[in-house]
């Protein structure tokens, strides 16, 4: 996994509560069988004012001008501003690969849903929780501030204002050590070999029809 | 022993090792696999020169995107006519042949829906951890069961140690009490529970559903409402064992035979909450009043019951969820206080892993015989959750009684559900759905989908607009 130690960047705005994973990546572009290029379709029924289709050239399509993601204040923007629940509804995995093609880094929200959290956290992209009172704060400044950046530190765990105002995050310290080293999962598990082999002998001895075909 | 929940116990007997980092590792004893959160797990396998901890632990068949014409079917994977989609199916074979794991293909009479195939082949069994890179894996909790869904690098992990690097959930129960009405149905009482605890309510939490009304609940009504857990935001909902968990499991494919019946019901009792079991959030809700439910909006919290009218956003105080309104008021060409009775339908679909199994089929061909799709409704499919339902449906004739009344009669998959498929609303279309999520472009670029249970489908299909069918 790629690490993630320290990010600064443009912060866009999405002023929106329960922003789904479908609207993040619609389930047409779901048909990949590959991890990368989901950027160019991104929100797509947001960005776009036609129909999204699979193969499409973006660079030729009609834009919506009033969606963020468009403005040009915008452009190069790594850090998502959003509102609670953000990333609800399907696991797919799609959403933090291409928010991550994209080249949005961290997003930060007031809450999220749960698989997305977890699946940003196996891509190396930082989902930050702060609190409604600092998000909604953060909203003002990036309204009122053209190229408004934050800086975020993992270490730390601070996103800092470009006011110089630390606003302290929580991570849970499994993910932040493998986020700062970019360990890969599997790999660590795989130094557990011994302790699930131990588990699964005893479960076959408790559960033995899950193991044993005999009926 | 302290007093523990059922999904205490869940995790205890499944906890090979806290961390002192909080993590834990916990074992999976089953994953389900579908071709679309797959492929990217396998390829990660393959360029780390892994193979699956063990093959047999999973289960695969297509679903997401399988096509649901008679005429595509026939000719198996060759015949699916989008070549996207085709190669998504045929990477699944592969994949599952190049590492053995156990596959219903597309061209199999036992193929169909994951969440549907699991408890209907007896893959699921009580006391079972089972995931799925699916949120709606929360279907699997009606057996007792610690199910839930996981993304595609967890789908990956869970192949090759078949153990989750997890932490422990809090603890919910929501307690149903009383007597349902007549037309009063599961998807029903699980709509009013994600209308009252919102989108979110359910985040950070194991529901564990209970009371009168969950006990009186077929196993397929159970799963209906263990299945609409994540709309709530919980990702695991589950209900205790009982008698009627332990009939339904008997003589499954799957399900253990004689020789280990009698240990594993003996098992499979502990799998319920004790009585001094402390619950970090209890929410109790009165089964006798609720009505049938349809969603107006873009969320399925935005959930009134069907006499009921649309809300008005100026009655909304705060400002996000005044904005989330209008957004979807616009978006479902509705207007603020309409009466829900007054949509326009011009879709209706009967199908997914919510609602696509046989007592759903029954209870809307109930209302739909003798009767005629409405000529304002363009298009009306019925889709089975899979083939076994399908074959069941047809040995019943409720193929016939579908196909008179103007439905059009599919073969088994996830269809419009999420219409990864050619199945898909045109723009501006209002559907009645059985399924679980209305968000915006789910069913189709611009479509407006309304989520109903069964019954409310099909006779919405027969009126051209919701009717109230506790009143019928």
């Amino acid at each position: 996994m790629r690490r993630f130690v320290q990010h600064t960047g443009v912060v866009v705005p999405l002023d929106r509560a329960n922003v789904d994973t479908d609207m993040i990546i619609p389930k047409q572009f779901l048909k990949s069988i590959s991890r990368s290029g989901f950027g160019p379709n991104l929100f797509d029924e947001y960005r776009y004012l036609d129909e999204g289709v699979a193969g499409k050239d973006c660079s030729q399509r009609p834009l919506n001008r009033g969606f963020v993601l468009n403005h040009s204040r915008y452009s190069g923007c790594s850090i998502l501003l959003a509102r609670e629940n953000f990333g609800c509804g399907s696991s797919r995995e799609h959403a933090p690969w291409a928010l991550d093609d994209f080249g949005i880094k961290v997003v930060i929200a007031p809450s999220f849903a749960e698989i997305f959290y977890n699946n940003c956290l196996k891509n190396g992209l930082l989902p930050i929780v702060l609190k409604d009172a600092q998000v909604e704060k953060l909203f003002l400044q990036v309204n009122e501030e053209e190229g408004y950046r934050l800086d975020i530190d993992l270490q730390s765990q601070q996103v800092i204002t470009p006011g110089g105002e630390r606003l302290e995050f929580e991570i849970d310290s499994f993910r932040k050590h493998c986020l700062l080293q970019g360990l890969d999962d599997i790999a660590q598990t795989l130094q557990y070999t011994e302790e699930i082999r131990a588990f699964e002998v005893s479960r076959m001895e408790k559960v033995p029809w899950l193991f044993n075909k005999k009926r | 022993m302290a007093a523990e929940t059922l999904y205490d116990k869940l995790w205890d007997s499944h906890l090979i090792c806290q961390r002192e980092d909080g993590s834990a590792l916990l074992y999976i004893d089953l994953q389900l696999l579908h071709e679309v959160t797959s492929p990217q797990a396998f390829e990660g396998l393959r360029l780390a020169g892994r193979s699956p901890w063990r093959p047999e632990g999973n289960l695969a068949t297509p679903d997401h995107n399988v096509p649901t014409t008679a005429k595509e079917r026939m000719s198996g994977v060759e015949g699916v006519a989008d070549p996207v989609s085709k190669i998504q199916i045929q990477t699944l074979d592969d994949n599952c042949s190049q590492f053995a794991i156990p596959e219903f293909t597309m061209s199999d009479p036992r193929q169909g829906i994951v969440h549907v195939v699991g408890p209907e082949q007896g893959a699921t069994l009580p006391g079972m951890t089972v995931v799925c890179g699916d949120s709606h894996t929360s279907t699997h909790g009606a057996f007792g069961t610690l199910a839930h869904g996981i993304g595609t690098s967890e789908v990956e992990h869970v192949l090759a140690t078949q153990c989750l690097i997890t932490g422990k959930m809090k603890n919910m129960l929501i307690q149903i009490d009383g007597k349902l009405r007549p037309g009063v149905t599961a998807k029903d009482v699980i709509l009013e529970i994600i209308g009252r605890i919102g989108t979110a309510g359910g985040t950070g939490y194991a529901i564990e559903f209970g009371g009168e009304v969950i006990r009186n609940l077929s196993m397929e009504g159970r799963m209906t409402v263990c299945n609409m857990s994540i709309e709530a935001g919980a990702l695991a909902g589950m209900v205790a064992v009982d008698q009627t968990t332990i009939d339904y499991v008997r003589g499954r494919p799957f399900a253990p035979g004689e020789a280990y019946w009698g240990q594993a019901v003996e098992s499979w009792k502990q799998f319920v909450s004790d009585d001094a079991a402390v619950f970090d959030q209890l929410i109790a809700v009165d089964g006798s009043r609720i009505k049938p439910q349809v969603t107006w909006g873009t969320s399925p919290e935005m959930v009134q019951p069907v006499d009921g009218r649309v809300p008005d956003p100026e009655d909304e105080v705060d400002a996000t969820r005044r904005k989330s309104i209008e957004h979807a008021l616009n978006y479902m060409g509705l207007s603020a206080n309409q009466r829900l009775t007054d949509i326009q339908l011009d879709q209706v679909f009967i199908g997914s892993c919510t609602n696509g199994r046989i007592e759903d089929l029954r209870q809307a061909a109930s209302l739909v015989k003798g009767k005629k799709v409405s000529s304002l409704v363009k298009q009306a499919l019925v889709v089975p959750g899979s083939g076994p339902v399908k074959a069941q449906a047809e040995r019943e004739g409720l193929h016939r009684i579908f196909r008179e009344a103007g439905f059009q009669w599919r073969e088994p998959g996830c269809s419009m559900c999420l219409a990864m498929n050619a199945d898909k609303l045109g723009p501006g279309e209002h559907c009645a759905s059985t399924s679980n999520r209305n968000f915006e472009g789910r069913q189709g670029f611009h479509g407006r989908t309304h989520l109903v249970s069964p019954l409310m489908a099909a006779a919405a299909a027969i009126e051209g607009h919701f009717i109230d069918v506790s009143t019928v």
